[in-house]
């Protein structure tokens, strides 16, 4: 019926079985890379958001805001074609290379998107915590870095350590978009391919495959650190 | 500064309006299947919620964009003639958006508790009366903040319609400063576009999240 002649060798004939190598391998590299960006700056984020001084809470939010309700390939352009003007005509990117600095430019970009979904979850993980529980730790004669250290933070990981897992997965699936700024990781090697020998279906179904692994091996992995902080005698959500 | 922009206002609207259709189309059949993929995950046949489930999965450990390549390459196997990328672009999209308003749907009808309906039936409602007055409006204004929040994220997402080549706000944004090389100007102005909408359905989204809390205090 269909005069479509299927090839799926095209996935591992050389040179498109390296060039597919090499683009998970960008792809991991990416998602890493990013998610350590986003942890720290979301974790200081979603921490200024509950301070007690309104103009620091107001910086906080405001990063949220900005960056949350902006698609991500827009802030990814913004960075890579109004960057180099913004911060002097010297630095100057590289299209298409294996990692040249639009490759930085992706790490950073996908960090910086990644810290505000972060901090959101950070925020309604503190925030989740009852002012009475504040009030019966210190009455039981904990000093504040005590509270913090064996009540509070626990309890509120314990919240934050789900959405995280989330986003997480979602920060593979995001790196995805560094393909339009010439970021040779799994999706962009999936179109040079389509590109080369006119197997587009191959190519794509080959990386979706790729991405539903990933996804799996994320998915196992945080399970396993999502159980290191349970806590025991409480009911997970 | 922002000459660039005012030049080429009407070229980049122009843009912003396929993004809103684009929007608009995955939202009608991203929640209409979604009700569907919603009804077959709490399904208790297996034939049913097992490929369902298996969809919703697979489709949501995938980035869009592949997705977004996977139809404008298969499509023209399937239909045997090209297809404008808008097509392709709202079909992908929708099937796409299905799975996370199915998620939604899913979530949505499994908070309400068994108490509720047996209080229902017991006060002499029928099935249907139940769905009607009880069921429906209750899931519904539990689901509403989170389905406006995935409206605006399919919003978003329907930049990324520039990778199929459809003159979408960011791909005309590309022309022009190709051009004009205003890089700056340009790529704000398509953030604050961008940011105008999101911020005011994000405000929505909370009001009635705020609304629906306060209501279940009471």
């Amino acid at each position: 019926m269909l005069a479509y002649k299927f090839d799926w060798s095209v996935l591992w004939r050389q040179p498109y079985g390296e060039w597919l190598l090499g683009g998970i391998w960008l792809t991991l590299q990416l998602g890493f890379l990013a998610w350590i960006i986003a942890l720290v700056l979301g974790i200081f984020l979603g921490t200024i958001r509950v301070s007690p001084w309104p103009w620091l809470r107001f910086l906080g939010t405001l990063y949220v805001e900005v960056f949350r309700n902006v698609p991500f390939l827009v802030q990814l352009f913004f960075w890579f074609y109004a960057g180099p003007m913004l911060f002097g005509r010297e630095i100057q990117f590289k299209i298409n290379a294996i990692s040249g600095l639009n490759y930085y430019v992706a790490v950073i970009g996908l960090g910086l998107y990644t810290a505000s979904r972060v901090a959101e979850h950070v925020r309604a993980g503190f925030a989740s915590i009852g002012q009475g529980q504040y009030q019966a730790v210190l009455s039981t004669g904990m000093t504040h870095l005590q509270m913090y250290r064996y009540v509070i933070i626990p309890y509120a990981l314990r919240v934050i350590i789900p959405p995280l897992t989330t986003e997480f997965l979602t920060i593979f699936k995001n790196s995805s978009v560094a393909m339009t700024i010439g970021v040779a990781e799994t999706t962009f090697v999936s179109y040079k391919i389509d590109n080369e020998t006119f197997h587009g279906l191959e190519a794509t179904t080959g990386a979706m495959a790729v991405y539903l692994v990933l996804g799996f091996a994320v998915v196992k992995l945080m399970g396993f650190i999502e159980n290191r902080f349970r806590i025991p005698g409480l009911v997970s959500r | 500064m922002f000459e660039a922009v005012q030049r080429n206002l009407p070229f980049l609207l122009a843009g912003f309006l396929t993004n809103l259709q684009l929007a608009a189309c995955a939202l009608v059949g991203g929640i209409f299947l979604g009700i569907l993929v919603g009804l077959g995950r709490i399904s208790r046949k297996p034939w049913v919620y097992r490929p369902v489930t298996l969809y919703v999965n697979v489709l949501r450990n995938i980035p869009l964009i592949l997705v977004i390549f996977w139809f404008y390459f298969v499509m023209p196997i399937l239909v045997g003639k090209t297809l404008h990328p808008f097509v392709s672009a709202a079909v992908s999209f929708i099937v796409f958006e299905a799975t996370y308003f199915g998620e939604i749907f899913r979530a949505g009808f499994q908070s309400i508790s068994r108490d509720l309906v047996s209080a229902a039936y017991s006060t002499g409602l029928t099935y249907w009366q139940t769905a009607r007055y009880i069921l429906v409006p209750i899931a519904f204004r539990r689901m509403l903040p989170s389905m406006i929040t995935q409206s605006i994220i399919t919003f978003q997402d329907t930049s990324l319609a520039y990778v199929i080549g459809l003159q979408e706000m960011v791909r005309r944004t590309t022309i022009v400063d190709s051009m004009e090389v205003r890089s700056i100007e340009l790529y704000s102005f398509v953030a604050v576009m961008f940011f105008a909408v999101c911020f005011v359905g994000s405000r929505i989204s909370r009001y009635y999240e705020e609304k629906g809390r306060r209501a279940n205090l009471l």
